[in-house]
């Protein structure tokens, strides 16, 4: 076992929580990412495993499914699969063992950060931030779009908590936008 | 003085009293009140002067189109110029004062221009002010932008937030007066997402400002129950103080809500104003219309004002600009005014210009008669009117109404080049031709003028909106209410003025558009340019139609054949800082961290800003004064010993698929197919023209997996020209694309040492030995007891180096133990200075010399393009204008006299030859001092340079005096044979 100690997206040794009227904004680093992109020719062997990894059907075009393993669409014929970073930290090496050469897999978990927000009144929040209809959101839903300038996948976990997922680097610049959005709204 | 022409009744809340100054003098008002309507309850008519002539003026409208009462609202940084007094909402303790006058507002020294108006008739300053040239910018135009204009800027920063945002709807309703509110009605009842948006902050239109439009009830409270009816529909979002500015395309409409304007200054955090993108799938706009004056003599008099304006101001704010009034009307609409008014106890006269206007018996009429002046020279005193018996006679009123007849508000219509048309029967355009997809016009905006025809009309376009979505449609029940019909004589202006003002906000009289017609600018967009008609922050709202009439009357033609000018967004002026939103100062754009950002920090490194990436350039020491200093000591440490780079923002780009080789030999000039897996590859990407794009390493490691390294700057560029060429040049080829730039903390450890250092961190059942992993070798190896990483042995420095990768949350670790690690090494990290120095020496190619304008040619890398296969951009570079003999060469620059400078940008010329651009040989693209050498050097392009090694050169630059020789020598200043970096 190697002896480096990882950081958060935002910079520190935990991961940050905020509170802001009604909302609980909480980073995220406890998940495991990596792509998949089906082989040309073989979208529907990778579907069916990505299906048999999920316990699901492949989710279709802008939705999530999935439970310990967890799949979004990102594109077509591609997936994100989330999967708990304690058990699953090598989570690339072992979806590329499933798919074999159906599909491309690339590890994609320090690509990201992730801020999960929590409370009933989120959407009144983030249309101040990005052009996704949350107001038709029931949860299941996942959509990529721009907030802060930023590519950024958003995710209805359910009714109340809703999923942030933008780019590690800019972290502190994307935590900044969704606190100035909460203070701005509540 | 206080509350002199306060009337009874009106929406004003008598128990919230608020105190406010205007030019520094204190009143009162109500909650309810505009700053306009508390004025002239206070017996203030006066509230400006006009922009060229200083002309006194006062509130011609109660609402957003109004021209004349622009004042500077609020004070300090607050302070905010040409704000409408008609819409500014009163809170207690606001100030506002006057503006364009000097030294006050009674006492205005520029009034002069008034009298000396023969001099400014339009155009003038295209005719005067010719001689001599010089003058025009440095004296004429200050002199002449000085005495007309409007309000100051602050000159501090704006210190308000502005937020934006996004809202989704199936109908957004603009415009919530008995159309808008029956539109609501209906499509919130009949279940579809309704946005209701209204500019005002009471809604319900001319409900509030208008008595005996219900049959049954009071207009007033029915506006009131319909929007409490609205506002408990969770299907519908009721949004005053929110002006829709402007329709874009598919149904996208800009809209900016006033959150706090009518509050002293928002609230912690919370924004002043928000700019919303409202996505609608239809629209409805139901902005009712705007009633239009008549051009008559001195027609511009505070106290003069729309005739809907005085009975807005009587019933909604029971203010009044005097106990006596006229009415100057060519409709009966004008007549309800002289009925309000009367009601109010105010004493009235009307003048008819039609000759069957009837009688009254509450005040007088005088049928056929026309008003041919007014007198009262900071406030209307009295008004001259020619009787239809040819007589005159003088009234002696402190107020006018003047009515002209209605145009309806159709410029959203507009906003994507559609015409309106010209309706015969209103005297006025309707929204015509070709609108905004999905918005239906109703109410008076199609000239539904009678409130039972608005309230009609707003249903009938709601049921169209809900039909076109597939709703069923729910019709609730309206109110009954008047359906008058529209009885209006045209009536443009009284013939023989002089002095009639058409454009009140710019000052453009009847006379002036004669004129404009007389030098033959008759096209209505030459009008509106000559004379500036329509052209101010009203953008001609209560001008544009009466100019039109009048050119029209000149060029004895008809209203629509003259045409009309476009409307374009935004519908009323709209804040600079509301479009900026959040992206301002500091917040202007993120930034990007890389994984040791916080530890450089700790370090004191100094950043600069690359694309949005922050990097460290250099870590200074305790006891270095000069960045220089910092710079030299880690290139030299780096080259003697060990040093250790951030290279994290170097693009990576996951190439996967059977075909990816094939793909990497499309992309990439050179070939690719056969590299070996774990080996890199440098690789230079041509442009579809020929010209270099990028150049960067691919690492192979599986025969279906490669790492595409990008320069910083182009990591999107590359990744989106790779995407283009996936799926739209090669579709069929198996290769999937996706960055990991950031998945990645990767730094560059280079000197003779650096294999040393990662010894001591690569876990030892990794060979890294120059045997073991040699020069171009790369790998997925461990570190530090088992953590996963990348190994590449590349050198941008020239040194023997590695770059090391690992998961970037364990960037920050990794920097720390190499550090740690590499004390016994005297390790040093570099920044961006230090790299850029050490590629300088050995004459790598970066940015600037892949600088859009070069080619692998260029760059001495001609033989890379391989003619074995095809690759993007390969049969372009063989254009002969890419491959001339004399082409220019990348080569290195020494000074002859060492303490000289080689900067980059200098131009290079033949010694003896003339100095200039037909002659130039070249230039410098980057310069650096090298501590390695001793001196400054270059590197950069001279044209067939590679066979000019030794030949001495002139370097100048003209813009910072350089001028010296410069010795041409190989590029490549450290290590020419490469032993090092193989070592």
């Amino acid at each position: 076992m190697h002896d480096l100690k990882p950081i958060t997206p935002l910079g520190a040794a935990d991961p940050r929580v905020d509170n802001v009227g009604p909302l609980t904004l909480t980073e995220v680093t406890s998940v495991a990412l990596a792509s998949v992109a089906a082989r040309l020719g073989s979208e529907e062997a990778t579907r069916k495993t990505l299906g048999e990894l999920i316990g699901a059907e492949a989710p279709a075009p802008s939705r999530h499914t999935g439970d310990m393993l967890l799949a979004f669409w990102t594109g077509p014929d591609q997936w994100m699969v989330e999967a708990p970073i304690a058990t699953h930290e090598d989570l690339a090496h072992r979806l590329v063992a499933a798919f074999g050469s159906t599909a491309s897999v690339t590890e994609q978990t320090d690509a990201w950060c992730r801020f999960d927000l929590k409370g009933d009144d989120y959407p009144a929040m983030m249309e101040r931030l990005c052009a996704i209809d949350l107001g038709n959101w029931q949860g299941g839903e996942v959509q990529r779009t721009t907030i802060d300038h930023l590519g950024c996948f958003v995710l209805a976990r359910d009714a109340r908590t809703l999923s942030v997922i933008g780019p590690r680097s800019s972290a502190g610049s994307l935590h900044h936008a969704l606190i100035t959005a909460c203070r701005s709204v509540f | 003085m206080s509350d002199k022409n306060r009337l009874n009744g009106g929406l004003i809340e008598r128990n919230r009293p608020m105190s406010f100054t205007f030019d520094g003098k204190r009143y009162s008002g109500y909650a309810g009140d505009t700053l306009a309507s508390a004025l002239l309850a206070n017996g203030v008519r006066l509230m400006g002067r006009s922009f060229k002539y200083h002309r006194p003026r006062g509130p011609l409208t109660a609402g957003s189109e109004e021209p004349n009462a622009i004042v500077e609202l609020r004070g300090g940084a607050r302070k905010e110029p040409n704000t409408r007094a008609t819409t500014a909402e009163l809170f207690d303790g606001l100030s506002a004062n006057s503006q364009n006058r000097f030294p006050s507002l009674k006492w205005d020294a520029m009034a002069i221009n008034d009298r000396l108006s023969t001099f400014f008739a339009a155009g003038f300053y295209y005719k005067t002010f010719m001689w001599p040239a010089a003058f025009w910018e440095k004296l004429y135009e200050p002199m002449i932008r000085r005495a007309a204009g409007l309000g100051t800027l602050s000159h501090e920063p704006d210190p308000d937030c502005y937020d934006k945002g996004f809202l989704h709807c199936d109908v957004l309703i603009i415009g919530a007066g008995p159309a808008g509110l029956a539109a609501a009605l209906t499509a919130g009842e009949s279940g579809a997402r309704v946005i209701l948006a209204d500019e005002d902050f009471l809604l319900g239109g001319r409900l509030n400002a208008e008595t005996g439009l219900l049959a049954d009830e009071d207009g007033v409270a029915w506006a009131a129950q319909a929007v409490a009816r609205l506002r408990s529909m969770p299907n519908v979002r009721v949004m005053p103080r929110s002006t829709v500015i402007g329709a874009f395309d598919h149904g996208v409409y800009g809209m900016v809500e006033r959150v706090s304007d009518h509050v002293a200054e928002p609230a912690a955090g919370k924004p002043r104003q928000i700019l919303w993108r409202i996505y609608s799938k239809r629209a409805i706009l139901s902005a009712g219309a705007t009633e239009r004056p008549i051009v008559f003599e001195n027609n511009d008099r505070p106290g003069i004002m729309l005739a809907s304006a005085m009975r807005s101001y009587a019933n909604r704010w029971a203010a009044t600009p005097g106990k006596a009034v006229a009415v100057f009307t060519n409709n009966d609409d004008g007549h309800r005014t002289a009925a309000d008014l009367h009601a109010k106890g105010v004493k009235v006269t009307v003048i008819d210009t039609r000759p069957d206007a009837g009688v009254s018996p509450d005040y007088e009429i005088l049928s056929g008669a026309q008003v041919v002046d007014t007198k009262g020279r900071l406030g209307l005193k009295s008004v001259d009117v020619q009787l239809s018996s040819g007589g005159t006679r003088t009234l002696f009123v402190d107020g006018l109404g003047v009515s002209g007849g209605w145009n309806p508000n159709v410029h959203m219509t507009c906003h994507q080049r559609g015409r309106p048309q010209w309706d015969e029967r209103l005297c006025a355009f309707v929204p015509g031709g070709t609108m905004p997809t999905g918005l239906i016009p109703a109410g008076a905006a199609i000239g539904a003028f009678s409130t039972h025809a608005a309230l009609n009309s707003g249903q009938d376009a709601a049921a169209t909106a809900l039909g076109d979505l597939g709703l069923t449609v729910t019709r609730p029940d309206l109110p009954g209410a008047e359906d008058a019909p529209v009885r209006v004589a045209p009536f443009w202006h009284v013939k023989g003025a002089k002095r009639a003002w058409v454009d009140q906000q710019n000052d453009v009289t009847a006379k002036d558009v004669k004129l404009a017609h007389q030098e033959n600018f008759t096209s209505v967009e030459h009008l509106k340019r000559y004379t500036t008609l329509g052209m101010a922050t009203d953008q001609g709202k209560t001008s544009n139609i009466a100019g039109l009439a009048i050119m029209a009357e000149v060029a004895g033609k008809q209203i629509p054949e003259v045409g009309t000018t476009m409307f374009r967004p935004p519908y009323t002026p709209t804040a600079i800082g509301v479009l900026a939103g959040r992206s301002r100062d500091k917040d202007f754009r993120p930034v990007r961290k890389t994984p040791s950002h916080y530890w450089a920090e700790e370090q004191g490194a100094v950043f600069v800003e690359v694309g949005m990436w922050l990097r460290a350039q250099w870590f200074p020491k305790p006891g270095e004064t000069h960045w220089r200093e910092s710079v030299d000591r880690e290139v030299l440490q780096t080259r003697k010993s060990v040093g250790v780079c951030d290279c994290t923002t170097l693009g990576k780009i996951d190439v996967q698929g059977a075909d990816a080789a094939e793909f990497l030999n499309k992309i990439y000039a050179n070939g690719f197919a056969k590299l070996a897996v774990g080996k890199t590859r440098y690789g230079l990407m041509l442009r579809e023209d020929g010209i270099a794009m990028d150049d960067g390493t691919a690492g192979r490691l599986a025969e279906d997996h490669f790492v595409v390294t990008t320069t910083t700057a182009n990591a999107v560029p590359v990744f989106r020209h790779m995407e283009f060429i996936r799926q739209c040049l090669y579709p069929d080829m198996d290769v999937q694309l996706i960055s990991t730039t950031e998945a990645w903390a990767q730094y560059a450890v280079a000197g003779p040492n650096s294999r040393k250092l990662l010894q001591k961190i690569v876990d030892p059942e990794f060979d890294i030995s120059n045997e073991g992993f040699p020069f171009m070798a790369c790998g997925e190896i461990t570190v530090c007891g088992g953590l996963r990483a990348r190994l590449f042995r590349i050198s941008f420095s020239g040194e023997l180096a590695f770059e090391i990768a690992v998961p970037t949350r364990y960037g920050d670790a990794l920097m720390r133990r190499l550090m740690k690690e590499g004390k016994e090494f005297d390790v040093t990290p570099y920044g961006t200075e230090a790299l850029s120095v050490m590629r300088i020496e050995k004459g790598h190619a970066a940015g600037n010399e892949l600088n859009g304008t070069t080619t692998a040619f260029n760059l001495g890398m001609g033989r890379m393009v391989s003619k074995k296969k095809d690759s993007i951009g390969s049969t372009l570079s063989e254009r002969p204008g890419l491959n001339e003999e004399d082409a220019l060469k990348l080569v290195g620059f020494k000074p002859v006299n060492a303490e000289h400078k080689v900067p980059a940008g200098a131009h290079l010329m033949t010694k003896g030859a003339p100095v200039d651009a037909a002659h130039d040989q070249g230039y410098v693209t980057s310069a650096c001092y090298s501590p390695n050498l001793g001196c400054h050097i270059g590197i950069g392009y001279l044209k067939s340079g590679d066979t000019r090694l030794g030949e001495v050169v002139r370097l100048v630059s003209p813009l910072t005096g350089v001028d010296h020789d410069v010795e041409v020598v190989s590029a490549h200043f450290v290590d020419p044979e490469g032993e090092r970096l193989r070592a």
